[in-house]
C-alpha cells in the first residue's frame, strides 16, 4: 500500500450528504475482472451527459479544479455497497484524502487499505470548510498523518481520529494481508481448540 | 455467574483468533460466500502471491450480479459480463472452491441461496464481498459485507481484523395489521434512523413483532441493516429457525445435529445484558411504507405525501431532500399514491423468495398488469423458480402480463441488461434507491411485493389494501 504522512492540497467541495458509492462508481462498471481505468467512471453519472460528454458543470470535469487531492464532501460519505471500486476508482483520479462528518463503515475500510484517508471534522468546521473554499478555491488545507491534524485555510488546526493500526499501516505502507499472515500460529491454534466448532461443507 | 451477554458478543467472543495491543482483534470467518464481482482481483493478488485458498471447505461461490436472467439456453450476450462469470468459474476450479455456476439448477444470489441450502447457520461468522450479506442474519450469525482485499484476506487465512461493533437493540413489540409486512418494518426503521443511523452498530432485531416473522421475512429485515448503516442485523434463532434448516443439504445431520441444535441454543441474549443503543416501534401502528427519495431513509407510509426540503433547518439536508426531488422530478406536499409508474420489478436478495412470490401472486391472480407497465419477476434462485413453477405461481404471473426470469439479482443492481430507461419510474421489492441503480436516470420507489403488484395492476402507485 501506498504510503501516506503529510498532504497539503485544495479541497473539491460537494456538498451532497450520503453520497453513496453506485455515484462514486455505478455498478455496470464492476463488471471488469481488474482494478485499472476506474478513475475514467468516478462520479460517471454526474459527470457525462447522455451523450457521455463531461458536463462542463460538474466540478470534476472543470480544468482549475485537475490534480486536488482532497475531496470536501457531506455527512456519511460512501453508504450502500460494499465495492472497493469506489477508493480504487477516487485513488486513480488522484484523491488521497476525504473530509466529511462521517463515512459509512464498509467504505471506511475499504478506504484505509487503498492509502485514503477518510478526515472525520466536527459539523461546524466542516460548514466552515466549505465556507472557506467558496470564499477562495485557491485555498489549500494540510493533513499531517502523524499528528493527525487537519490545518485549516489561515491556519488553525483540528484534530482528527484515526485508530493506531490504521494510521501505522498508513504512515509505513504496511501490506494487513501479510500482517495476518504473521499470525498463522495463532490461527492454527484457533483452529484446534476444542471448545471451537469448526463448520464444514459437507452436503449430503 | 458471568456477565450477561448480547448473541452479537457471544458470536464476537467466540470467534476472536488473537488480540494484539494497539491492532484490531483477528477474527475467524465460518463461512465465506463468493461472487463474480468482488473476487476478481481477489483471486489475482493470491495467484501474485502465490498463495492458495486455506479452506475451501468453508468456501462458497455462485454466479448472480452480471449473470443474464434471460432462458439458460441462451449464451451471455455482453461479452465483459461473460468473461467475468467464467472468471469466477475458472478461478473457482483453479483453487478448489465449490461453487453453483450459471448452468447448475442451483445457482441463485448469493444470499438465497446459502440459507436455502444450509450452508448458512446459527453461531456462525458469515462473510461476502457484497454489503447484504446482512440477510444471513436471520439465522443467528454474526454477518457482514467486506471489501475485495478483505476477500482475498479471508480467501488466505479464513481471517480477518475487525473492531468490535457496537450493539443496537431494534425493538419491534406488537403485531403487524393485515397488508403490512416485514419490508414495511424495516423501511419504517430506516426511514427513522436514516441511513447512517447505524453506522459503528451491529443491530440485533428482537421483540413479539420479529419473533412471529417466519424466517423469509426475518431475511428481508435482517437483508437491509446495511441501509441503516449497520454494518450487520441478526435475530437469535429458535424453533423456527431449526426447523427450517433441518433436512437442508448442508446442514449437519443424525447426532451432529441435535449437538448443532444443543450449541444453538445458547447463542440468544442472556436476561439483564444491556446494549449501546435501543430503539422500539410498534407494529400495531405501522403502514406499507414506500420511499419517495434517493436513498432508503427516504421512506414514508404510502398514503403519505412528499416531504417539503422548506421544512428542513439543516442547509445540507435542506440540499440533499431537494437534489433528491429534483432526481426524482417529484412535488413537495403531493401523495405519492396514484403517481404513474413505469416498471415493476418483484425480485432481489430482500424479496425474491417463496412468500414474496406467492404474496405478488395473490395480488396479481385473476387480475391484468396495466398496460403502461412492464412487470418482471425474478426468483432468487432456480430451486425457487422450480418450486413457484410447481405451485402454478409462474403462469398466475404471466396470464396477468408479467415477464417470468431466470434467477439473479436483475434489476436490483442493473448490471446484467434488466434496467430502467432514462426517466422511467419502478416500483421495485429491492433495497436501493440510489440515483442510477436501476438503470441510468432510472427512478426507484422501494416497497414490498404487495404495494409492487397492486401498482403494477393500477398502473400507479397503490396501497394493496385498497386495490
Amino acid at each position: 500500500m501506498a504510503k501516506f504522512t503529510t498532504l497539503t492540497s485544495r479541497m473539491m467541495p460537494m456538498p451532497v450528504d450520503n453520497i453513496d458509492t453506485d455515484q462514486i462508481i455505478p455498478a455496470r462498471f464492476l463488471k471488469t475482472i481488474s482494478k485499472e481505468g476506474l478513475d475514467k467512471q468516478l462520479f460517471n453519472d454526474w459527470r457525462y451527459d447522455a451523450s457521455g460528454a463531461p458536463k462542463p458543470d460538474f466540478i470534476l470535469n472543470a480544468p482549475e479544479w485537475q490534480g486536488v487531492q482532497i475531496l470536501l464532501a457531506g455527512d456519511n460519505f460512501g453508504c450502500g455497497s460494499s465495492r472497493e471500486h469506489a477508493p480504487w476508482a477516487l485513488t486513480q483520479w488522484g484523491f488521497r484524502a476525504i473530509v466529511s462528518t462521517s463515512f459509512a463503515d464498509i467504505f471506511k475500510s475499504n478506504a484505509l487499505k487503498n492509502g485514503l484517508v477518510p478526515v472525520v471534522v466536527p459539523r461546524d468546521v466542516h460548514a466552515k470548510l466549505f465556507e472557506m473554499v467558496a470564499a477562495d478555491p485557491h485555498a489549500t488545507a494540510t493533513i499531517g498523518l502523524a499528528s493527525q491534524t487537519l490545518t485549516l485555510p489561515g491556519g488553525a488546526v483540528v484534530e482528527f481520529p484515526v485508530d493506531a493500526f490504521s494510521k501505522h499501516c498508513l504512515l509505513e505502507g504496511v501490506d494487513e494481508l501479510g500482517y495476518i499472515l504473521q499470525q498463522m500460529p495463532a490461527i492454527e491454534a484457533y483452529e484446534a481448540r476444542k471448545d471451537v466448532h469448526l463448520n464444514t461443507l459437507n452436503p449430503s | 455467574m458471568s456477565t450477561p451477554r448480547t448473541i452479537i458478543e457471544k458470536l464476537w467472543d467466540s470467534h476472536v483468533v488473537a488480540e494484539r495491543p494497539g491492532a484490531p482483534s483477528l477474527i475467524y470467518i465460518d463461512l465465506h460466500l463468493v461472487h463474480e464481482v468482488t473476487s476478481p482481483q481477489a483471486f489475482a493478488g493470491l495467484r501474485a502471491r502465490g498463495l492458495k485458498v486455506r479452506r475451501p471447505q468453508n468456501t462458497f461461490a455462485t454466479t448472480d450480479h452480471s449473470t443474464p436472467t434471460t432462458p439458460r439456453s441462451l449464451p451471455i450476450v455482453d461479452p465483459i459480463a461473460k468473461a467475468q462469470v467464467e472468471r469466477l468459474e475458472s478461478n473457482c476450479e483453479e483453487f478448489g472452491i465449490p461453487y453453483f455456476g450459471f448452468q447448475s439448477p442451483h445457482q441463485g444470489i448469493v444470499h438465497v441461496i446459502g440459507p436455502e441450502n444450509g450452508l448458512t447457520q446459527p453461531g456462525m461468522t458469515v462473510v461476502c464481498g457484497d454489503s447484504h450479506t446482512a440477510t444471513h442474519g436471520a439465522f443467528g450469525a454474526l454477518a457482514f459485507g467486506i471489501g475485495t482485499s478483505e476477500v482475498e484476506m479471508v480467501l488466505a487465512t479464513q481471517c480477518l481484523l475487525q473492531r468490535k461493533s457496537k450493539t443496537y437493540e431494534v425493538r419491534v413489540d406488537g403485531a403487524l395489521k393485515p397488508g403490512v409486512t416485514a419490508k414495511d418494518i424495516i423501511l419504517a426503521l430506516i426511514a427513522r434512523i436514516g441511513v447512517g443511523g447505524g453506522t459503528g452498530c451491529v443491530f440485533e432485531y428482537r421483540g413479539q413483532a420479529i419473533s412471529a416473522l417466519s424466517m423469509e421475512e426475518r431475511m428481508t429485515v435482517c437483508n437491509m441493516s446495511i441501509e441503516g448503516g449497520a454494518r450487520a442485523g441478526l435475530i437469535a434463532p429458535d424453533d423456527k429457525t431449526y426447523q427450517f434448516l433441518a433436512g437442508k443439504p448442508f446442514a449437519p445431520k443424525g447426532a451432529e445435529w441435535d449437538a448443532a441444535v444443543e450449541r444453538w441454543k445458547r447463542l440468544p441474549t442472556d436476561a439483564g445484558a444491556t446494549y449501546d443503543h435501543t430503539i422500539t416501534m410498534d407494529a400495531n401502528t405501522l403502514e406499507p411504507m414506500i420511499t419517495f427519495g434517493t436513498n432508503p431513509g427516504m421512506g414514508m407510509p404510502v398514503s403519505g405525501v412528499v416531504p417539503d426540503p422548506a421544512s428542513l433547518s439543516d442547509p445540507l439536508e435542506r440540499d440533499s431532500l431537494a437534489k433528491a426531488l429534483r432526481y426524482m422530478d417529484l412535488t413537495p406536499g403531493k401523495p405519492l399514491a396514484g403517481q404513474p409508474v413505469n416498471v415493476v420489478f418483484v425480485g432481489s436478495c430482500t424479496n425474491s423468495r417463496m412468500s414474496d412470490l406467492r404474496a405478488a401472486a395473490g395480488v396479481l391472480k385473476g387480475r391484468k398488469v396495466s398496460p403502461k407497465v412492464r412487470m418482471m419477476v425474478v426468483p432468487g434462485s432456480m430451486e425457487i423458480k422450480r418450486q413457484a413453477e410447481a405451485e402454478g405461481l409462474d403462469k398466475v404471473f404471466r396470464e396477468a402480463g408479467a415477464d417470468w426470469r431466470e434467477a439473479g439479482c436483475s434489476m436490483c443492481i442493473a448490471m446484467n441488461g434488466d434496467q430502467l430507461q432514462p426517466g422511467e419510474y419502478s416500483v421495485s421489492t429491492s433495497n436501493r434507491n440510489f440515483e442510477g441503480r436501476q438503470g441510468k436516470g432510472g427512478r426507484t420507489f422501494l416497497a414490498s411485493p404487495l404495494t409492487a403488484a397492486a401498482s403494477a395492476i393500477a398502473g400507479v402507485v397503490t396501497d394493496a389494501r385498497k386495490l
